[in-house]
């Protein structure tokens, strides 16, 4: 009995009390949004009043947020870009993924290091020249300079992701239909890609998460208002000189949050293999 | 001897067939990686030899400026406000991969064990890095306010602090604020790859060590920790160089203020070119970051090649 005790107790002070810890300090800053968004402004500015919990639950600042402001606008251009720089990349991908962990060629493996180094090439090395190239090709000012360059670190990510998938897949598999007279493309498309949806999917959701989140390049190339994605938009229009509207601030946070998180939680599970996998393979 | 003949026809015929076979594979690859090399070279390639043209220039915002060879580099070098900016990355670095480290492999240890609801936890743990980094900053700099911080009202709430604390306003607070929020939002994929590395440890090692009488601090000590190396190097190098080219967490946070105290690479850069224009000077300051991504690179490389 009392060694049960004993047991019971060495569980909740070794495992339970640091885990719940570590959940309050991970998610207390999300569950400060959700009820800053929901409060009136007498009472978000009233240190009388409960701070944490909400006394009277109010859509007001969803409402000033989507009167005011472009805020739908914005949505629309976050997913359009993000859509758009998640299929192009997961395209160019899956063929170089294909390429270097299937043939045979000269500079396959010096081609396959590259990639592998762009990846790690952080947005905030080269901003400066990519604001000018985008300016040369017109792009400045539009959502299409983000499309255009978010592949560029959305690629690299992708091919290498993939080509660990490709590569776990049994070579004799298209081999023999390859042999049974399907074309190498009639064998990628109807025996290896849909053995490597869990990778295709993962892959494409995270360059969609990604690119729904970049903030260095959509900050740099875009300032009209109209063509602002979601990530940039609420701090840098919304934040009007010195005057912080908080409730609208935490308001426009949830709503830019809530649609990655929601395609995370559906997909919880491609993305928690997908994320194991890519730590294992680095 | 009809065998033999045979066979020599079979292979001459068939040699050719298989170089042929052997060159129309090298083309399809070369068609197949073409895309990702164009976008690759146009969009990466160039612009970083651009960068350094750039920073070998006096380019201001409009005018393209003239070639000053290396005088950007040797004026940076000796601005006192750069060199702290060096000593700030430095911090900024070090600090939060410490935190992460060490705090991801107590988390990644306490997610190892079974408890219930344990997919849950796991997935809710992973939020901060999912969410779009400028809108959770967003909400730690209202968490920060100075009148109405919610921190300090937690901690004044618990009897830890006696006086509120000055989050961002002060230089040394500042500092301590970009860490914690840097730690947070990169938590979750130090957890999440460490757990990824634990689970492949066989449980038969830590029978076998158990057997021999090793205590849990040993077992973790001379089983896990030499196994999860491979893992800890590769989060590791992997972080260090995305932290040292942070930008978000400082520009929302503090703008790398107060009094300079938060400035890093990134967001000076984007002062110097953007909000001063001075492009020449600000595309050295970011070219600054390049031995930092060499060093990881090359670790990388080293780790790789190794397994």
């Amino acid at each position: 009995m009392r060694r049960r005790v004993h047991r019971g107790l060495k569980r909740i002070l070794g495992l339970y009390l640091p885990l719940a810890a570590f959940l309050f300090f991970a998610l207390f800053p999300f569950y400060w949004m959700t009820i800053s968004a929901f409060k009136a402004n007498r009472e978000l500015y009233n240190l009388q009043a409960k701070r944490l919990w909400i006394e009277q639950p109010t859509l007001e600042q969803f409402r000033e947020l989507f009167r005011k402001t472009a805020a739908l606008r914005w949505l629309w251009n976050s997913f359009v870009v993000s859509a758009l720089a998640a299929f192009i990349s997961l395209t160019l991908g899956v063929m170089a993924g294909y390429a270097l962990a299937r043939l045979r060629f000269p500079g396959a493996e010096a081609f396959g290091l590259a990639t592998f180094i762009t990846y790690l090439v952080p947005t905030t090395l080269l901003f400066i020249p990519l604001a000018s190239v985008v300016q040369r090709l017109g792009l400045s000012n539009t959502i299409w300079s983000m499309v255009a360059t978010y592949p560029t670190f959305l690629v690299p990510f992708c091919t290498w992701m993939l080509i660990a998938y490709f590569k776990s897949i049994p070579r004799d598999m298209e081999e023999c239909a390859m042999i049974d007279g399907c074309s190498r493309a009639g064998a990628l498309v109807r025996i290896v890609l849909p053995v490597a949806i869990p990778g295709i999917v993962f892959s494409g959701m995270f360059s969609f998460t990604l690119s729904w989140n970049e903030f260095v390049y959509a900050l740099t190339f875009v300032s009209a208002t109209t063509q602002k994605t979601m990530s940039v938009a609420v701090p840098t229009e919304l934040i009007r000189g010195d005057a912080y509207f908080w409730g609208e601030l935490m308001a426009a946070s949830l709503v830019g949050s809530v649609p990655v998180a929601l395609l995370y939680s559906f997909f919880m599970d491609y993305f928690v293999s997908g994320l194991t996998a890519g730590a294992l393979k680095g | 001897m009809r065998v033999m003949a045979e066979t020599a026809a079979r292979y001459a015929h068939a040699r050719p067939r298989a170089s042929r076979f052997l060159r129309h594979e090298a083309l399809t690859g070369y068609a197949m990686i073409s895309p990702a090399l164009f976008l690759l070279a146009v969009l990466l390639a160039y612009p970083f030899v651009l960068a350094v043209y750039i920073s070998l220039t006096d380019r201001v915002l409009g005018e393209p400026g003239s070639f000053v060879w290396i005088r950007n580099f040797v004026k940076l070098l000796q601005d006192p406000l750069f060199r702290q900016t060096v000593w700030n990355s430095f911090v900024y670095t070090v600090s939060t991969v410490f935190l992460k480290l060490s705090l991801g492999l107590i988390l990644a240890l306490l997610l190892n064990q079974e408890f219930p609801c344990r997919n849950l936890v796991r997935g809710a743990l992973l939020l901060p890095w999912i969410v779009p980094t400028s809108l959770s900053v967003l909400t730690w700099l209202w968490m920060f306010d100075s009148l109405f911080s919610v921190v300090n009202y937690l901690l004044l709430a618990l009897g830890l602090i006696s006086r509120k604390i000055p989050w961002l306003g002060d230089p040394f607070w500042a500092m301590i604020s970009v860490i914690i929020v840097n730690t947070w939002r990169g938590l979750p994929f130090f957890a999440a790859s460490l757990l990824a590395g634990l689970m492949t440890i066989p449980r038969e090692l830590y029978e076998a060590a158990q057997s021999d009488g090793a205590k849990p601090l040993a077992c973790f000590w001379f089983v896990t920790l030499p196994l999860l190396r491979p893992v800890i190097a590769v989060v590791v190098l992997f972080s260090t160089i995305w932290t040292f080219a942070d930008f978000q967490i400082v520009y929302i946070l503090t703008h790398g203020g107060p009094v300079n105290a938060t400035q890093i690479f990134a967001t000076m850069a984007y002062d110097v070119a953007l909000v001063a224009g001075r492009i020449g000077e600000g595309s050295a300051i970011s070219l600054f970051l390049f031995p930092a991504l060499l060093v990881v690179i090359i670790g990388l490389l080293h780790y790789l090649r190794r397994e």
